[in-house]
């Protein structure tokens, strides 16, 4: 596939970056035009994938979270990837409200949340390897 | 990133100044039981008008706050939410147990 524009971005897995992480993806996006509520999905989306890595991946421990971005027309991918403790089940992982941290006050609405904001999302997840998001969202449609 | 109490009309009024996402979250919930504990209300509002940010992070955080308050014969709800905020609270059914007011004061009048 021919990318218009590309960029990764490798952090440690820690809540501050929550932001840092949401604010990068949303000035790539910017290349694309996105309208203002555009713009605000896309951080949604992204602060959630990542925060899912850093509390159910590596829960709340070492590790580091990897973000790739392209752009193509008017297309935008992201892929968020981790190599924590994998998702047993996936289907079960994206229904609504399944948590696997209800005593952190978790809503298990996050799966959810992508999947209204973005057009597509993909999961894929091995135990014990890690789990990768992939997301897509046309611009201005 | 802050947070404020303020006490009106017997309930606690937590203002929140920033984005709510996991790392805000972690940060000030148990700030704000302990307010509510120590000042005896059992009525929590959210202020939100300095708030343009909030991801399903927000959503645990005040169904949190919901069961503090209900166990002890309280409420909590929310007031001046952007369009975003708004939206967060549609997507995720939130609005269907938390009431949305436009202003604190009708917030605390409802109580
Ligand atoms: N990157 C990940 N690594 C391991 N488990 C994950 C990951 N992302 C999601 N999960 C699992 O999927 C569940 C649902 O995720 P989500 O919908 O974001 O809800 P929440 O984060 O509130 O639990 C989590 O509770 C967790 O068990
Ligand atoms: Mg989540």
């Amino acid at each position: 596939m021919f990318y218009d524009n590309e960029m990764t971005l490798s952090f440690r897995a820690i809540s501050s970056n929550e932001a840092f992480a949401r604010v990068s993806v949303a000035a790539f996006a910017l290349q694309l035009d996105p309208a203002v509520s555009e713009i605000t999905e896309i951080k949604t989306a992204v602060s959630e994938a990542v925060t899912n890595s850093i509390i159910h991946a590596y829960d709340n421990g070492d590790g580091i979270v990897h973000i790739w971005c392209g752009c193509a027309g008017n297309k935008l991918y992201i892929e968020i990837s981790d190599n924590g403790k994998g998702i047993e089940n996936i289907e079960t992982a994206m229904e609504p409200l399944f948590t696997t941290k209800p005593e952190q006050e978790r809503s298990g609405l996050g799966f959810t949340i992508m999947q209204s904001f973005m057009n597509n999302i993909e999961v894929s997840s091995e135990l014990g390897r890690g789990t990768k998001v992939t997301m897509e969202k046309s611009i201005g449609e | 990133m802050s947070v404020g109490f303020k006490t009106l009309n017997n309930c606690l009024i937590v203002e929140i100044d920033g984005e709510i996402d996991h790392h805000f979250v972690d940060n000030v919930k148990k700030s704000i039981d302990s307010q509510a504990v120590q000042k005896g209300y059992s009525n929590i509002i959210f202020d939100f008008k300095n708030v343009d940010f909030m991801d399903s992070a927000g959503i645990g955080m005040i169904i949190g706050r919901y069961k503090f308050t209900k166990k002890n014969g309280g409420i909590t709800s929310v007031a001046c939410l952007s369009d975003n905020l708004k939206r967060i609270m549609m997507v995720s059914g939130l609005y269907r147990i938390i009431k949305i007011y436009n202003t604190v004061e009708e917030a605390t009048k409802a109580v």
